[in-house]
């Protein structure tokens, strides 16, 4: 297991260094000069080389992805080009709450998904399954920023529960949560509606494997069998997606966030593109591949937390 | 003949599945300490009258009729009373050691199961009570520790956690579907011995399911014989193997100690030329700078097959037979020695040879899984033509495929259809036919009828020696079982542990093995009786003093 958990980790290194490579070079060389789009379209030259000089973008390339790199290292993300402020500190602000949004959502998601999954599998082709079946085939189909907007139309504007937007901080952070909430059941629904879809169809699988007829053999009963052997082997596919899933929280949210005016990383990246914001673009993307391979980390330990024969494959 | 007090009594039984008849009219009894043996082909209702007896129907099934047990009805008995039955009276064996086991659990915990869902044992004694019972079926806790998984241990040793799961409440009936099919003779003889040990220990009832005869005739106090969902003929093994009143009986008898009739060999030229073979696999390392180390799967081997030969390759799982046969194949470099065939080289500079090639073809195990479901049988065949340099077109392919396809003995319009239109027997066919397409020299047969019914096996090893006899067609026949081997082979190549330990013709081998490994091969391998007086079963007389 240590053997298996150490090999994991190199290999997440390599893909990190592989990623800052794969991340600076596409940025540099991306149309669009930062200095240039800065200063407007009547600049004079000179003051453009000044302006470049001053952001560091007059060293040579690889001079530049080694700082970059060696800063992130210690958790210097350098200045921003627009804002001239530090990126790290932009950085923290905006995952205090795309972070917990993203935990958020995925809980939500995985509640409603595991038991939705499981009832749909153990009652396959009765009215509970075909139940589950289309609530998650809407679940899919309809986009999230849709639903987020139902959800406001409902929950805020109509029963006043919710504010419809806006962050209040987490000095309260019942109210943060709150504020929360409606952003993260619009993102957890269309993922939970897959991740029930792939629960039932793994658990369907499994369950007509030939260890479960033992298990019936031995006495015991279709429900037993399926809690005590069918759920963990049907674990590893929904590991999978629950892994994308998250990925795809941290950085996708960025509708969500416009509908709910919520200052989060995908908002950041956002603005940073239009405004040539380089570095700010390059370190955001940088920590999202970061957490996204942190995030397919976790998930091949738990992977080999599950199954006994990763562990023995190394 | 035993008459014990039926312990099992199963008596009109009929399953229809959505208006079909699974089971007709079924009845069998069963006494304590008594071993019945239910044959017949696949789909004969074997399994469907076991799943009936353990309460394990599909749910769209309708079963009626009686099953009892120790007088307590079964059929028609409440879910929560059959999982009280089910583990604790009735324990149940399957046919795939490989994937009857969960692979997350833990052997011990598999086993402690059984006994903690019917008793109120507390963890620990119901551990120990496992371990006993693991010891008893032969894998005492301190060689194969509690603690193991189901992937650690070879499929003789799952088998004998699944029988330890099985009677670990020492039940009344034991049920074993098709216990030793998927293992090798000699973990097959030791599986059947551990069964009559416990039968006779415990005074347990034995239902065993086989298709294959030889298993159960000297451990079945009485056999069943199936056919299409009814019982044709049931009675003493020993009558019923004199008698044999039931004409499907004797098909099933004959078909299981067929013998095909071989042209004789005779030329002495060399076709295919093996010669200090060996192949090693990487094996994946320990630590991160462990030397790289090597397995020797295969070791300097070498054997000649002349023209017109039958050639049998027979030894069990893990021998190195499927490495020798991809290097004769010419799909894998060897490390040492060389091969040819008709003097040529099948693997030169780096990749097959295509002229080679296509003198060589094969024919695998599985007819399901050998053919892609979405091509015509037309195009499935005619696939080896890749290998010709100006491949037949219009009406030549046309008449080469309507050739191949007579020869196998189906028709010229069967090209048109899709392979799930044709039986198991009849895809191996149309494997035949597509090695026959581009006339080979030689064809390599794989464990090509080890997946087929009896009386389908017998038709198709006719059909081999009718082809090798019209096309003067050599093969290398590959399997793990001994009597096909015997009933198709002029020479025989007995392989242990990546190299041939003996070899010579098939008839002085199996009358005279001279290696101990052939030896114990053979005597392990279960041998047809030889009651009936019309079969010309002298060899059975005299090899099988039992």
């Amino acid at each position: 297991m240590l053997r298996y958990a150490l090999k994991r980790l190199t290999s997440l290194a390599v893909s990190l260094l592989i990623a800052s490579v794969v991340i600076f070079v596409v940025v540099e060389i991306a149309p669009g000069d930062p200095a240039s789009f800065m200063l407007g379209i009547n600049a004079q030259p000179d003051t453009i080389a000044a302006l470049r000089a001053e952001l560091g973008l007059d060293v040579p390339k690889f001079q530049r992805y080694l700082d970059w790199v060696g800063g992130m290292l210690v958790g210097d993300f350098g200045t921003s080009y627009t804002y001239r402020t530090e990126v790290s500190g932009m950085i923290a602000d905006r995952l205090w709450i795309s972070l917990p949004l993203a935990i958020y959502a995925l809980m939500i998601s995985t509640l409603i998904a595991f038991p939705a999954g499981i009832i749909a599998a153990s009652r396959r082709g009765r009215p509970a399954d075909i139940g589950v079946m289309g609530a998650t085939q809407l679940g899919v189909a309809i986009p999230n920023f849709w639903f987020a907007m139902l959800l406001v139309l409902l929950f805020a504007i109509k029963l006043r529960w919710f504010s419809a937007g806006g962050f209040p901080g987490w000095e309260s952070p019942a109210e943060a949560i709150k504020a929360l909430t409606l952003p993260a059941i619009a993102l957890a629904l269309p993922q939970a509606a897959i991740l029930a879809r792939v629960m039932r169809s793994s658990l369907i699988d499994i369950l007509g494997e030939d260890f479960i007829r033992t298990a019936r053999a031995k006495g015991l009963s279709r429900r037993q069998a399926l809690w005590r052997h069918g759920l963990r082997n049907a674990l590893i596919p929904v590991l999978t997606i629950i892994g994308l899933q998250f990925s795809f929280l941290i950085a996708g949210a960025i509708i969500i966030e416009q509908v709910f005016f919520l200052p989060g990383l995908g908002r950041l990246i956002f603005q940073a593109i239009t405004q040539r914001d380089l570095i700010v673009v390059e370190s955001v993307v940088m920590l999202l591949v970061f957490a996204v391979i942190i995030v397919n980390f976790m998930v091949d330990l738990a992977y080999a937390a599950v199954d006994p024969r990763l562990r023995a494959r190394t | 003949m035993t008459q014990a007090p039926a312990l099992l009594e199963i008596s009109n039984l009929s399953v229809e599945i959505r208006g079909k008849h699974i089971l007709r009219d079924v009845s069998l009894s069963i006494g304590a300490g008594e071993i019945v043996a239910l044959t017949g082909e696949s789909g004969s209702g074997k399994s469907m009258t076991a799943f009936a007896t353990m309460g394990l129907l599909p749910q769209i099934a309708s079963a009626r009729g009686g099953i009892a047990l120790s007088g307590e009805p079964l059929l028609g008995q409440s879910e929560k009373r059959l999982c009280e039955i089910r583990g604790e009276q009735i324990g149940m064996i399957f046919q795939e050691p490989m994937t009857a086991l969960n692979p997350v659990q833990t052997i011990g915990r598999q086993v402690t199961e059984t006994i903690r869902i019917h008793t109120a044992m507390p963890q620990n004694k119901a551990e120990q009570r496992a371990a006993e019972v693991l010891t008893r079926v032969g894998l005492p806790p301190d060689a194969v520790p509690l603690g193991r998984y189901p992937h650690e241990l070879s499929g003789g040793q799952r088998q004998r956690v699944v029988i330890a799961m099985a009677i670990a409440l020492r039940p009344a009936l034991l049920i074993a579907d098709e216990p030793t099919t998927a293992l090798d003779v000699t973990t097959q003889a030791q599986i059947l011995d551990l069964l009559q040990k416990l039968v006779r220990e415990d005074g347990m009832a034995l239902m065993m399911i086989t298709h294959d005869l030889a298993v159960v005739s000297d451990m079945a106090d009485r056999i069943a014989v199936m056919n299409n969902g009814e019982i044709v003929e049931q009675g003493p093994t020993r009558t019923l193997f004199s008698e044999m009143r039931h004409p499907y009986t004797r098909a099933l008898f004959e078909a299981s100690t067929h013998k095909a009739d071989l042209a004789e060999v005779d030329t002495d030229e060399t076709l295919l030329s093996v010669h200090g073979v060996s192949r090693d696999y990487p094996v994946r390392r320990t630590g991160l700078f462990t030397p790289k180390r090597m397995f020797r799967a295969v070791k300097s081997v070498s054997f000649d097959i002349n023209r017109g030969e039958r050639v049998g390759l027979v030894g069990e799982s893990g021998c190195g037979k499927s490495t020798l046969t991809r290097a004769i194949l010419g799909l894998e470099p060897v490390q040492e020695g060389t091969i040819t065939l008709d003097g040529q080289p099948v693997f030169s500079q780096g990749h097959p040879d295509l002229s080679v090639r296509r003198k060589i073809q094969v024919v695998f195990q599985d007819p399901y899984g050998s053919f892609n479901p979405r091509h015509r049988v037309e195009r499935l065949i005619t696939e080896p033509f890749y290998l010709l340099d100006s491949p037949p077109n219009g009406a030549e392919r046309e008449r080469a495929v309507a050739e191949a396809l007579e020869a196998v003995g189906l028709n010229a319009t069967d090209a048109d259809k899709y392979i799930h239109a044709f039986s198991g027997g009849q895809r191996q066919r149309i494997a035949i036919a597509r090695a026959l397409i581009i006339k080979p020299e030689i064809i390599v047969f794989d464990e090509a009828v080890s997946a087929l019914d009896v009386r389908v096996r017998a038709q198709i090893l006719d059909l081999m020696a009718q082809l090798s006899r019209d096309y003067g067609l050599t093969y290398l026949f590959i399997s793990h079982d001994l009597s096909v081997v015997r009933s198709i082979t002029d020479r025989v190549l007995v392989m242990q542990a990546g190299e041939i330990v003996e070899q010579g013709e098939t008839e002085q081998i199996f009358e005279n093995p001279a290696h101990p490994y052939t030896q114990s091969l053979i005597a392990a391998a279960p041998q047809m009786p030889n009651y009936d007086p019309t079969s010309k079963g002298d060899r059975d007389a005299s090899s099988n003093p039992n």
